[in-house]
């Protein structure tokens, strides 16, 4: 009787697939790939490329003058465009195809092999062509978040070299190193969605680059005031809700974990407004709100490695901490060794991302993420962490002045004097805000 | 016939024209300007950077009106633009030579 039974479904079993593949061929064809997991990712793909147009475009024009707001979303739109056509011609292979410590392959230049079918090793229930994309995304913030060191005097010629060079030998590399198996994934450095390969890098790359360009001129002497910081908080609000997108879709799955990350991620944002809120009522006696937008944005910044890792709560203490770090980073800091990162992308950023990786360390909790920290008794992830940072640093720190040098010697990286005091809109776009 | 300039604080123009519009006075240009005087400025913080704005908000208020209602004018601008506060604004009257409405080649009251 068993083995009738048994021998009867052998027979039915191809029966009932050839029926089943006829009826829905495009599930049959690749039963891993999960619809769930599909639709949500195609939604944070959208929600990080809105998070650098319109969000960081905004977020940035804002802050600087009126004659340089369309240079500085210029420099948004055109990372958009630029990153988008290298990574698909060979960032995305050589970061996330294969598992060289170092660097990945070619073999999915232009994509070639990524197919209706593929799926990549790192996110199997989603199709390659997805992860692609939604990879892609992270790569553009990252080359339009450096650009905020030096706005207001970057020649835009000397823009698209550096977003091209600095593309390819500084996130390429690190995001491998970090996200695609390379040895600081050997490692066990734990970076959920960025907090080395996005804002560490930038960060510490867009601090070179202020300094290697210089100060804007008129720092410290003129009024350099923002434009229209109505633009910056739009902007910081299409980067808030992005940042669910973006840390939530770290996940690259529809499940517990993205919720916990994103529910982390609010948290400490909102946190992190408070506290640079708070900071300045008490020294400044007004809470401004560009200082409550900064602090919103260090709290994302800060989270972003950590959510996936840490428990909810711990996101209103990364975001406090986030707040009073970077707070400290943007006024003390910066006065002290006297360089104009004109947006604060290193306050921000570069010491958020820092701030975040250690907190990874401190704070991570095997019931969310699979991984113990500090608090679970585990410091020697905290020594992980430390690695990664050095690494990072001082990778983005070298590969960033010798690329700044190198295009220097064929393009001059700074605008004319004259140029900068008529403003980048109509110096390098011929264009102006009236 | 007078020119009379008013510089106020943006917030009144819409007691300043109610008062004027109430005496009989029916046209008036605005100009949003910037300007300092006894009010000085004021200072600004962009994360912890601090810029001394010297140059404050304004609006110039221009009305044309007949000689013998120029007083009238200047006290309901007075009592409406006035705040008590540092910075509400100076007013300056001045003689017109001669005035012309473009559409039918009025002049001088008639234009008014």
């Amino acid at each position: 009787m068993g083995a009738h039974s048994c021998r009867t479904a052998k027979l039915a079993a191809p029966v009932l697939l050839a029926v089943f593949s006829l009826v829905t061929p495009a599930f049959a064809a690749n039963s891993e790939i999960s619809a769930a997991d599909t639709a949500w990712m195609i939604v944070a793909t959208a929600l990080v490329l809105m998070m650098t147009i319109p969000g960081l475009a905004l977020f940035y024009s804002g802050m600087v003058r009126k004659k340089n707001v369309l240079g500085t979303m210029a420099q948004s739109l055109a990372a958009v465009a630029l990153i988008s056509i290298l990574w698909v011609a060979f960032g995305y292979s050589l970061v996330f195809v294969g598992d060289g410590r170092w660097l990945g392959s070619l073999d999915r230049w232009f994509l070639s092999g990524l197919t209706m079918d593929s799926v990549n090793p790192a996110a199997k229930t989603i199709p390659e062509g997805l992860f692609m994309l939604y990879q892609m995304t992270f790569a553009i913030i990252t080359v339009a978040l450096v650009a905020g060191s030096v706005a207001d005097r970057m020649r835009f010629s000397a823009y698209l070299l550096f977003s091209i060079g600095w593309f390819t030998f500084v996130y390429v590399p690190l995001a491998h190193w970090v996200w695609g198996g390379g040895f600081l994934a050997a490692a066990g450095v734990l970076d959920f969605a960025g907090g080395l390969v996005v804002h560490l890098s930038a960060g510490a790359g867009g601090l070179v680059a202020a300094m290697v360009v210089g100060r804007r001129r008129g720092y410290g002497t003129e009024n350099l005031s923002p434009f229209d910081l109505s633009l910056a908080v739009i902007g910081t609000g299409l980067l808030w809700v992005g940042w669910f997108g973006f840390n939530g879709g770290s996940a690259l799955a529809a499940n517990s974990r993205a919720v916990m990350a994103i529910t982390a991620t609010h948290l400490a944002a909102c946190a992190g407004a408070l506290t640079w809120g708070a900071i300045e009522w008490s020294i400044q006696r007004k809470p401004s709100v560009l200082g409550i937008i900064t602090g919103a944005v260090a709290g994302l910044g800060t989270i972003t490695p950590a959510s996936g890792f840490v428990a909810p709560w711990h996101g209103i203490l990364i975001g406090v901490i986030a707040g009073g770090v970077c707070f400290w980073a943007c006024t003390w800091l910066k006065r002290r060794f006297n360089y104009d990162d004109s947006l604060d992308v290193f306050g921000v950023h570069g010491v958020g991302g820092m701030t975040g990786i250690f907190a990874t360390g401190v704070f991570a909790t095997a019931g969310i993420g699979g991984a113990s920290g500090l608090l679970e008794g585990n410091p020697h992830l905290l020594l992980t962490q430390l690695y990664g940072v050095a690494v990072t640093l001082g990778w983005s720190v070298v590969a960033t002045y010798i690329l700044l040098k190198l295009i220097d010697l064929f393009v001059p990286i700074r605008v004319s004097m004259q140029q900068e005091l008529e403003g980048l809109d109509i110096s390098q776009h011929g264009e102006a805000l009236q | 016939m007078k020119l009379v300039v008013a510089i106020i604080k943006p917030f009144k123009l819409d007691e300043v024209r109610q008062a004027l519009t109430a005496i009989g006075v029916h046209g008036m240009t605005v100009t949003e300007v910037k300007g300092y005087g006894r009010q000085k400025g004021h200072t600004e913080i962009y994360r912890g950077a601090e810029y001394v704005v010297n140059f404050l908000p304004k609006l110039r208020i221009e009305i044309a009106v007949a000689s013998d209602i120029a007083d009238k004018a200047v006290e309901v601008i007075t009592s409406s633009a006035r705040t008590g506060q540092i910075g509400d604004g100076k007013i300056f009257v001045t003689p017109i030579d001669h005035a012309l409405r473009i559409r039918t080649g009025e002049t001088d009251s008639d234009a008014l």
